[in-house]
């Protein structure tokens, strides 16, 4: 690294050598508006043109995003020339855009918006044809409307970096270029993963959640008793939607504001999380006394199931048959639950509130058609509360509602972390096979953001390997050595989405133009940061593991009888499809 | 997905095999395909992907950029109408039209007899002899679009004569 010295509007300063003009503007305090750039030249098309400035001696003016910095170089943004261009691109970029803005639910995250109001971009300026729109909504995740689209191609690179199946990519030629599955299919007739990842970098309402609001208002409309259940993750992020800083706690507020909607009950998925580990760690003690299939991987990331039906079918018999928590607790609930309160089932309508936007696509699976009735992700709560006229800076802290399933663990908040599964897991095998607790409580090895983390663990003389991996595009090594029969591990987990949970699909989108207030670094610390706080979470509980949780203790004695029993497996357990068809016809 | 014939699959392989020490070998392989075949269907798509690696999205992308390349089968004869500017002023909309007038087809499609495919080009380098046509390699010069019936007659006799 080595600093250069540059002008930004007359003003000398120094940086390193390796930025880019946009990242150097950026640093020394000048924000040039851009689109197209996201995430350190991740995507670095430089196709949306709004970040031009003034460089002399260039030759035109240079699109900052890819535009290297070097010694002496003069720069100016607010010359008469580049504001006037940038205003004209962004002009352009409009009048190829469906602008309902008052109807589309990115209004308020909205980068095109955002940028057009700093260029002062005027309206009716470039009247004339538009590309014909495809709007999918058949997938139960995602929705995608190419009216909205600016092709910068953030989302392609997106699916590409993370999941590494390239799912988008550009379609067409010149005006009738369009970004999309493979012969503008909908995501539901292309082996996407529904992860949401694409959702979480697009700067419009071009790639969006499935909105499930309706059905949970239609659900409270028919007066039916509203279970809401939120899992760990959403706590970690959800604060951010109401203006707090990223890496802020939500539980308390996010609970109370729950009660404030109606909802029934408000319970946390960690019960369904400890429900998990006592099954999960049960079936890789199975595995390991009568030397079953290992490694044993884990069920609990819908995007990484549908990974592994679409590309490595082989592999299920590795993958745990464990629900994902929320599946789990929505079948307690409508059977445990409904059973000793005497409530009809069909009375229960089962909200999950959750970080994902996979979990959409996963509580529509035929194999658990009516655990859960509808799934809605950090984005959608923020809504309700934001429509319900809740002023979240004035809510107190509330406790999430203790009823026969109230109670959890810190084992289960740790879930919504790369890492997470693993080390609650642990913490349960490593009593039940040495029969006392694991005295340091945490697994260290297996935190922290890494693509592929491994460990090894000592169960009194027993050592076993373990493995943890986030993201698909990380996982494939991992997944390939399993297939090849060289895998030296015992227990691997498995999270679709990069760093886990608290990068789901469906977090608040993390878009640092429109978060002035965060550090620079912000796309690169926030993961961290709402790691951090269910890491807090997990120390702050009395109870640190998942067999120690006296409400599951209760539901075995009383209900389930023990983990692996034939009520737990048809309760809690489900199973996969090896032969799922990647590229399925329309079936209408 | 339809399923490949295990000949297809093994002529494709062996395209892509071709090409295995090319540092961007897509261009290349589609281009052989296209020319052995006459079109690239998603699912030899999604075999070179497999084969390349390349993702199958970024292989329809390019299959969909450029003209030359196609997803449906093109007829016998690839009638190309040049409309690139030098043509364009020399009047070939006409003679498009007249053709696309004459087969009943619109551009871009081919007849039912899988004879005829009428394509529109952009410049084939023979500006000086606009409008340009070409049929598979032969390139007509200065046509009218009176002269249009005299290219397809002699195109359906030279079939009859070779049956």
């Amino acid at each position: 690294m080595a600093l250069v010295n540059i002008t930004i509007e007359g003003q000398h300063y120094q940086v390193d050598d390796s930025l880019t003009v946009l990242e150097a503007c950026r640093q020394c305090g000048y924000n040039v508006p851009s689109l197209c750039s996201f995430n350190h030249g991740q995507c670095s098309l430089a196709s949306c043109r709004v970040c031009l400035v003034e460089i002399k001696g260039a030759k035109g003016l240079c699109a900052s995003c890819v535009y290297p910095v070097n010694e002496g170089m003069e720069i100016t943004i607010s010359s008469p020339k580049a504001t006037e261009a940038r205003r004209a691109s962004v002009e352009l970029i409009l009048s190829n855009h469906q602008k309902n803005c008052l109807q589309c639910d990115k209004n308020g995250h909205c980068e095109l918006l955002e940028v057009a109001k700093l260029v002062g971009a005027r309206d009716g300026m470039y009247e004339g044809e538009k590309t014909p729109v495809t709007i999918d909504t058949l997938a139960p995740g995602l929705t995608r409307n190419t009216g909205k689209c600016i092709l910068c191609g953030r989302c392609i690179e997106r699916c590409k970096n993370a999941q590494g199946i390239s799912i988008l990519g550009f379609e067409n030629r010149g005006f009738n270029t369009i970004v999309s599955p493979l012969e503008n299919r909908s995501f539901a007739q292309s082996p996407c993963l529904q992860c949401g990842q694409c959702v979480n970098v697009c700067p419009t309402g071009a790639l969006m959640e499935h909105s499930e609001i309706d059905k949970v208002d239609a659900a409270f409309k028919a007066g039916k008793k509203v279970i809401v259940q939120t899992a760990p993750a959403v706590r970690s992020a959800i604060a951010e939607e109401f203006g707090e800083p990223i890496g802020t706690c939500g539980t308390g507020k996010m609970v109370a504001a729950l009660h404030r909607l109606g909802f029934y009950r408000v319970f946390d998925t960690n019960f369904g999380a400890d429900l998990t580990i006592m099954e999960e760690a049960n079936e890789l003690i199975e595995r390991i006394k009568h030397k079953g299939v290992l490694p044993q991987i884990t069920s609990c990331s819908p995007g990484w199931i549908n990974y592994l039906e679409y590309y490595y079918p082989e592999l299920i018999p590795h993958v745990s048959t464990c629900k994902s928590p929320h599946m789990m607790e929505g079948a307690i609930i409508k059977s445990y639950y409904a059973e000793k309160h005497d409530i009809p089932v069909e009375d229960i309508f089962v909200v999950s509130v959750m970080p994902c936007t996979a979990k959409k696509y996963e509580r529509q699976r035929s194999q658990m058609p009516n655990d859960v009735d509808a799934v809605l992700t950090t984005r959608e709560l923020a809504k309700l509360i934001k429509r319900a006229g809740i002023q979240w800076s004035k809510l107190p802290e509330e406790e999430f509602d203790s009823d026969l399933i109230g109670e959890y663990s810190g084992a289960g908040v740790i879930f919504g972390v790369t890492g997470g599964v693993m080390e609650a897991a642990l913490r349960t095998a490593y009593f039940w096979m040495t029969g006392k607790e694991y005295q340091a409580i945490n697994f260290t090895d297996v935190r922290g953001l890494d693509g592929v983390k491994e460990a090894e663990v000592d169960f009194d003389g027993t050592k076993v390997k373990v493995a943890v991996t986030s993201g698909m595009r990380n996982a494939k090594p991992l997944l390939e050595q399993i297939k090849a029969g060289t895998s030296p591990y015992t227990f691997v987990e498995v999270m679709c989405c990069p760093g886990g949970c608290i990068n789901g699909g469906g977090q608040p989108y993390v878009h640092p133009s429109l978060l002035p207030n965060e550090d620079l670094d912000i796309i690169d610390t926030y993961c961290q940061k709402r790691a951090s706080v269910l890491y807090s979470e997990d120390e702050r509980c009395v109870v640190r593991q998942s067999h120690n949780n006296p409400d599951i203790t209760t539901l075995y004695s009383e209900y389930l009888k023990k983990p692996g029993s034939e009520k737990a497996e048809e309760l809690l357990h489900t199973s996969y499809v090896s032969d799922r068809e990647r590229f399925p016809e329309a079936s209408k | 997905m339809a399923h490949l014939q295990p000949a297809a699959v093994k002529q494709i392989t062996e395209i892509c095999e071709r090409y295995k020490d090319e540092p961007t070998p897509l261009m290349m392989i589609l281009s052989d395909i296209q020319r052995e075949y006459g079109y690239i269907p998603p699912e030899v798509q999604e075999l070179v992907s497999s084969l390349t690696g390349v993702p199958v999205s970024e292989i329809y992308g390019v299959v969909t950029f450029y003209s030359f390349f196609s997803l449906t089968p093109k007829g016998k004869y690839d009638i190309g109408v040049c409309l690139g500017t030098a043509c364009y002023v020399k009047g070939s909309q006409l003679v498009l039209d007249k053709f696309s007038e004459l087969l009943g087809i619109e551009p871009g499609e081919t007849t039912p007899d899988g004879l005829f495919t009428l394509d529109v080009l952009r410049c084939v380098g023979a500006c000086a002899l606009a409008p340009a046509v070409r049929v598979n390699d032969k390139v007509h010069p200065l046509v009218k679009p009176s002269q249009c019936q005299q290219i397809i007659d002699e195109i359906k006799k030279q079939e009859e004569a070779s049956a």
